[in-house]
């Protein structure tokens, strides 16, 4: 039973049955394994559920936000191969991020931010591709952050769960742009 | 993790028992770096801007989509309501948009409200 499909199941019951029935073939297939558990959305009722949307809203804001950021790094002419690559790639893991976390806000009653028309950047600071990766990290990073920052307060531990596995992705594209800038890739043990 | 928990717990011990040391703008500023997947000090993001943050009315920003709960909070951003909120700010303003568990660390915050108050006294922050 993967987040994915939870968030794909048409209701609450549905999504139940789901785990019940194929979680273990799911398992295998899934690309993202976010898993969540059989009580996933049985508890999602009322206040909680309120508030663990809001959560996941907040993320859906910066997930789609860094989306945006990626694109204007890509098409900004500063990156080469292979760390345009790289961009495109990470730009990619956000737009599944956004998916999941739109379809699971729709889930639990809720109704997931839009992008915004247009973002402000700090494009008259990005000069050079290190000016780009640069940036790029301190995003990663803030990503990660915001992430610890939503493990504990939801009050769903499935979603808890769920973020924590997005919030491995972003410390991995977090250490791989430092890695490119010359940086030392994972500067401590712990991340806050 | 228990282990971390009590490094954690070792660490705020140690502060308490100490006098508390004075609040640090230069270690604030990597503690903001914390905020920065939803803020910035000059312009809104995911989250308003930081800038002209002290003196001005929570949930005042013209043009930022402020959710009900903090536009009806009635705080005033100063030392002491940035520290309130920063500590848990789900429970200081119940039905905020900012989804995010807190500074919980009395130094931390002390250090990053210094750098806001810092930074808002800069050149950037005045424009
Ligand atoms: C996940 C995104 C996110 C993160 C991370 C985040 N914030 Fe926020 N912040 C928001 C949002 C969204 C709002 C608007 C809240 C509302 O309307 O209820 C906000 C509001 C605020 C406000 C009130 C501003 C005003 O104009 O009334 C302050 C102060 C603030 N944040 C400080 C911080 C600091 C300092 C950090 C880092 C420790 C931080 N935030 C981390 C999203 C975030």
């Amino acid at each position: 039973m993967s987040f994915l499909t939870l968030a794909n199941a048409a209701n609450p019951l549905e999504a139940r049955r789901a785990f019940l029935g194929k979680s273990g073939l799911l398992l295998s297939g899934t690309a993202v394994a976010l898993m969540a558990g059989r009580d996933a959305l049985a508890a999602q009722a009322g206040k909680s559920a309120e508030s663990d949307v809001r959560v996941l809203n907040s993320a859906l804001g910066a997930e789609l936000e860094a989306i945006a950021a990626y694109q204007v790094g890509a098409e900004s002419g500063l990156l080469q191969k292979p760390v345009l690559d790289l961009a495109v790639t990470f730009q990619g893991h956000h737009k599944e991020h956004a998916d999941v976390l739109s379809k699971t806000i729709v889930k639990l009653g809720g109704k997931p931010v839009a992008a915004k028309p247009r973002y402000t950047f700090p494009t008259d600071t990005l000069k050079n591709q290190a000016d780009v990766l640069r940036f790029a990290a301190s995003l990663e990073k803030g990503a990660v952050s915001a992430y610890l920052g939503a493990v504990p307060v939801f009050g769903n531990r499935d979603l808890a769960k769920a973020a924590a596995s997005i919030l491995g992705d972003e410390a991995m594209h977090w250490a791989i742009l430092r890695n490119a800038l010359g940086e030392a890739p994972v500067p401590a043990a712990f991340m806050a | 993790m228990k282990a971390l928990a009590f490094l954690v717990a070792g660490a705020a011990l140690a502060l308490a028992a100490g006098a508390a040391p004075a609040a640090d703008p230069a270690a604030g500023e990597a503690i903001y770096a914390r905020c920065l997947a939803c803020h910035a000090l000059a312009y809104d993001r995911t989250g308003p801007r930081h800038c002209g943050l002290f003196g001005r009315r929570a949930g005042s920003v013209a043009g930022f989509a402020y959710s009900e709960a903090m536009k009806r909070s009635k705080i005033v951003w100063n030392g002491k309501t940035l520290d309130r909120f920063l500590a848990n700010p789900m429970a200081a303003v119940p039905g905020t948009a900012m989804g995010y568990a807190g500074v919980t660390d009395r130094q931390e915050r002390a250090d990053l409200i210094a750098y806001l108050e810092r930074e808002n006294r800069s050149a950037a922050c005045r424009k």
